[in-house]
């Protein structure tokens, strides 16, 4: 279907595919090393240096540190400000979201295709996005009823609501609640796949038009190739944006859990 | 008409959901600059306001972006 003009099929970046032949099955279903698997090994290897290389609590820090540090205080700070001083306890989990989205966002945007590498974006697959949201949205129910048992049910009737309308409210509050696992999830996943879409229908254009003739490279792959390198910063801003945002509403979301409104 | 047209026309009015996400974005960002210059030292508390709003109008245009995908791919 997207293959038809020329070779060049945008959506060939989101298949997965084994790394290694083999594999065992379960039920029908052969679970392999796939190359969604080991983005996610990169991912979590690079995590893991990154914050080794910082964690020396050196009383002066060096640059490296620093660079730790900003992040940590960072996601602190966003957390005292939107549930307040409890917030604290829950640094660890979205400080491990933050990190892990960016740095899988960040590394499926590396120019790796230049040396032969296949990059891949984990980011770009709702299972995996949709397992985050998952998680973020049980740690709210859990923290929510764990802390308020059934009275965690008036989060879905905001304070002053007219008599009449509380069943109307409490039903729209609930669907509300209820969707939000699906747009955390879908948010990161889309904008991600459509952003590595555009980048590789332009990539595309540049390499069809080349061959087309030098006029038509010119003409249209020139351009193309300008805007490719405008619409890669841009992705890299997405890239950091969107981490930023799914910390950001999961802090929201635990702050709805522990202060009920 | 047949099917297979109707499906990519659809897709392609999916593109105006996309647009008008862009006004909705753009709107968000355009009036957080306007009165962050009015009032520049109230600016830095509003941005995770700045960027919930961000998120909740580039949603509407990511979804239009899921219609177009599903009719073009899955559908």
């Amino acid at each position: 279907m997207a293959a038809e003009s020329g070779k060049i099929d945008p959506m060939h970046q989101f298949e997965i595919a084994p790394v290694f032949p083999g594999g065992f099955e379960i039920a029908g279903q052969t679970i392999a090393f796939t190359n969604s698997a080991l983005w996610m090994l990169l991912t979590l290897v690079t995590l893991w240096v990154f914050m080794q290389g910082g964690m020396k609590r050196e009383l002066v820090p060096g640059r490296w540190q620093l660079m730790v540090e900003s992040f940590t205080g960072f996601i602190d700070d966003m957390l005292v400000a939107n549930i307040g001083a409890e917030g604290r306890k829950y640094a660890p989990y979205v400080f491990s979201l933050f990190m892990f989205i960016l740095f899988a966002n960040i590394l499926g945007l590396l120019p790796i295709g230049v040396v032969g590498g296949h990059p891949f974006t984990v980011t770009s697959h709702l299972t995996i996005t949709g397992i985050l949201a998952i998680v973020s949205f049980a740690i709210v129910l859990i923290v929510g009823f764990g802390r308020h048992g059934l009275h965690f049910f008036s989060l879905f009737v905001p304070h002053g609501t007219p008599l009449p309308m509380i069943p109307f409210i409490f039903l729209v509050e609930l669907l509300s609640f209820l969707v939000r696992p699906f747009s955390l999830g879908l948010r990161l996943f889309v904008a991600m796949t459509a952003g590595h879409i555009l980048l590789k229908v332009l990539a595309g254009f540049v390499i069809n038009s080349t061959n087309a003739g030098v006029g038509y490279g010119l003409m249209v792959g020139l351009p193309s190739l300008t805007l490719m390198v405008g619409i890669s910063a841009l992705e890299i801003l997405v890239a950091v944006v969107q981490a930023y945002v799914f910390a950001l509403l999961t802090s929201l979301y635990i702050n709805d859990a522990v202060n009920l409104h | 008409m047949d099917a297979e047209a109707a499906k990519l026309i659809g897709a392609g009015l999916a593109a105006i959901g996309a647009g008008m996400a862009a006004i909705g974005v753009g709107n968000v960002f355009g009036s957080f600059l306007e009165s962050a210059l009015r009032n520049p030292a109230a600016a830095d508390g509003q941005q995770g306001r700045l960027f919930i709003g961000f998120a909740a109008a580039e949603l509407l245009g990511l979804l239009a972006f899921v219609v177009a995908m599903i009719l073009i791919f899955v559908a």
